[in-house]
């Protein structure tokens, strides 16, 4: 009796969590900011709101990529090569084709690489890691042939991108105009959609979705294409952000981009997990990123930091949804 | 003879397409011969300890994505220590890293029994831990190697008749040998694949499911570190930054015959594959091909390999 009200509310609490993971991760996102005040004060103005929330954007979206194929139990490790190609052909083909069709000459290679891997993963049955991994490699080999060929040729970034990458509206970066629409579209789709309900239910249980009548294969392909399209999106708003492009310039957001959704308790074994999540957990490192940096540490320290906190968040998170 | 082709035929088809690549590199460069495999197989070598690492960890179900941080942690901790300790204590230097390799290995097997989270998150974020930690030891490239044990994996066996065999070879498969035969025959052994093809059957059957999974990402983190320790011999310095050899490994694991969702394969099959990929990589160096078409052709390669493997095995299933 002593024990079961000494371990009532933890389990309570364990519940809640498990229900609504999302509070946990607010009371987080809120204590590092609050954290950051503490270390320096003044930091907290609408200026760094705005610069947070503008380099949260490109990493939640991309972690969009992560969240939706971590559904199936699946993983998009092409994502960032995705997003850099569609950049760097987007930068290159805007001085010849103008801004349109430039954009959507870009998008062309995105969807090919995302049929690749709906092909690889649905007909093949290859595992999503390997199948993405390979042809991300082989997407970055493509485009460092494609960039010997228009080496002279000059790149532009399309005015409509820098506005969405650079601008504000008020205080907030213009990227809210995209994202917006975009999470929202993201939340509808999983939720209030068959094609949404359908990926939990084969990451819950492929034989029982298959035995339901369901053609994975045609989800596959659906699933990848459309992880493929959000990465070559993240990638132009990506270049607006940076203003260059470069052959490399969304890979470093690809293992945060995994964290995001890992952190934002997307389970990946599949069929658990919210978009909602996601996009604190994407503010949560990109809050963490700059605590870190507050700190004046030397760059290992910061890795470990951000590593143990990585561990650390998941690890409790595992311990929470466990009981009750 | 039969049962055992049945049992490898896929090391043996491996072996066979090694052996006819170094047919056609004879053919393309007439001049190959013991020095171009002496360079070949010390290039190799780190990618070589980075598969085995990663193998061990696949066979018994997990993955490693900590394996080439743990690489360079090994790489600089051993040149600051062979810096610092000199000629004399160079063998100390050696044991020290190696263990080191274990230790952390087992904390990242640790990590995962103890979080009850997936090992790819897990090691997803030790990954970050140990690039900081290289990272604190060495801030950029630096330290020492010993010439002496740089000699070690430098040119042929000192002994007529094998000069054409590089020591670097030899090296590696006694290295791999020595940890990884005792091993495969002995009960945890056998645990680490009972782990990998079903984790509750091996339970039930009274494996220590937490014990052998640390175990297996020690035995990966000792040959990560032997493979950071060969890095810093060939290269003669420490450096902190992580190498290519994640991916890499990944891809020989796959290519040589280990199944992603574990309990099967060996480490013959990885080794021979990475061995393949990296002649490849020469064969089309010497047909000077452009360096990135490279790139693509390895990805292409792993890519096919892995969906004819995967249509192959849904048949198996059928039939």
């Amino acid at each position: 009796m002593t024990t079961g009200t000494v371990q009532a509310p933890f389990a309570r609490i364990g519940r809640l969590l498990r229900d609504y993971p999302i509070i946990a991760l607010l009371v987080l996102l809120v204590a590092l900011i609050v954290l950051l005040q503490i270390l320096n004060p003044g930091i907290i103005n609408q200026r760094w709101i705005g610069n947070t929330i503008k380099f949260a954007i490109p990493l939640a979206m991309l972690a969009a990529c992560q969240t939706f194929t971590m559904y199936t139990g699946g993983i998009d490790l092409s994502a960032a090569a995705v997003a850099t190609i569609t950049a760097f052909v987007m930068a290159t083909q805007v001085p010849h084709l103008g801004d349109a069709a430039g954009i959507a000459l870009a998008l062309v290679p995105a969807v090919l690489i995302g049929l690749l891997n709906g092909f690889g993963v649905g007909i093949c049955r290859v595992h999503p890691l390997i199948m993405t991994l390979g042809s991300g490699l082989i997407g970055i080999g493509c485009l460092q042939v494609y960039q010997r060929s228009t080496i002279a040729t000059g790149s532009a970034i399309p005015p409509v991108l820098e506005w969405l990458g650079t601008g504000r509206t008020f205080w907030l970066p213009n990227g809210l105009w995209l994202f917006v629409p975009f999470a929202a579209l993201m939340l509808f789709i999983q939720r209030r959609t068959g094609f949404g309900r359908l990926l939990y239910a084969v990451g819950a249980n492929e034989g029982a979705a298959r035995l339901s009548g369901l053609r994975t294969w045609q989800l596959y392909f659906a699933l990848y294409t459309l992880s493929a399209l959000i990465a070559g999106l993240t990638g132009l708003l990506y270049a607006g952000i940076i203003r260059t492009t470069s052959l490399s310039l969304v890979e470093p957001l690809l293992l945060p981009s995994v964290a995001a959704a890992v952190i934002g308790g997307t389970s990946i074994f599949g069929g658990r997990g919210s978009y909602a999540g996601t996009i604190v957990g994407a503010l949560i490192l990109t809050v963490l990123g700059t605590l870190l940096t507050l700190l004046q540490m030397p760059e290992g320290g910061r890795q470990i930091i951000f590593g143990g906190i990585i561990l650390a968040v998941t690890a409790i998170y595992m311990r929470l949804t466990e009981t009750g | 003879m039969s049962g055992w082709l049945r049992r490898n035929g896929w090391v043996a088809a491996l072996a066979f397409a090694f052996a006819a690549l170094l047919v056609a590199t004879k053919i393309i460069q007439p001049g190959f011969g013991a020095s171009g495999l002496e360079s070949l197989a010390r290039a190799a070598l780190p990618f070589a300890f980075a598969t085995a690492a990663m193998a061990v960890v696949v066979i018994a179900g997990g993955i490693d994505l900590t394996v080439a941080a743990v690489m360079a942690v090994a790489g600089v901790t051993s040149a600051v220590l062979m810096r610092d300790w000199g000629v004399a204590g160079t063998v100390p230097a050696v044991i020290v890293v190696l263990a080191l390799g274990a230790v952390i290995g087992a904390i990242n097997g640790a990590a995962i029994v103890l979080s009850r989270a997936p090992d790819i998150v897990v090691t997803l974020a030790m990954m970050y831990v140990w690039q900081g930690m290289a990272l604190l030891i060495l801030n950029g490239p630096g330290g020492t190697a010993t010439p002496w044990l740089r000699e070690v994996i430098l040119g042929g066996v000192p002994i007529p008749g094998l000069r054409w065999l590089p020591q670097a070879a030899v090296v590696l498969a006694f290295a791999l040998a020595l940890v990884w035969l005792p091993l495969k025959r002995s009960r945890p052994g056998l645990s680490l694949y009972a782990i990998g093809s079903d984790q509750t059957a091996a339970f039930r059957s009274g494996v220590a499911i937490g014990p052998t999974k640390v175990l297996a990402y020690a035995v990966s983190g000792l040959f990560a570190a032997m493979g950071g320790l060969t890095l810093t011999l060939s290269t003669g310095v420490g450096e902190p930054i992580p190498g290519p050899y994640l991916l890499a490994a990944v891809a020989a694991v796959v290519l040589g015959g280990v199944a992603l969702t574990g309990g099967v394969g060996g480490i013959l099959g990885p080794i021979i594959a990475v061995l393949i990929l990296r002649l490849l990589r020469l064969d089309l160096t010497l047909l000077s091909v452009d360096p990135n078409v490279t790139t693509i052709i390895e990805g292409t390669i792993m890519a096919v390999v892995v969906m004819i493997g995967g249509l192959l095995a849904i048949r198996r299933k059928r039939a």
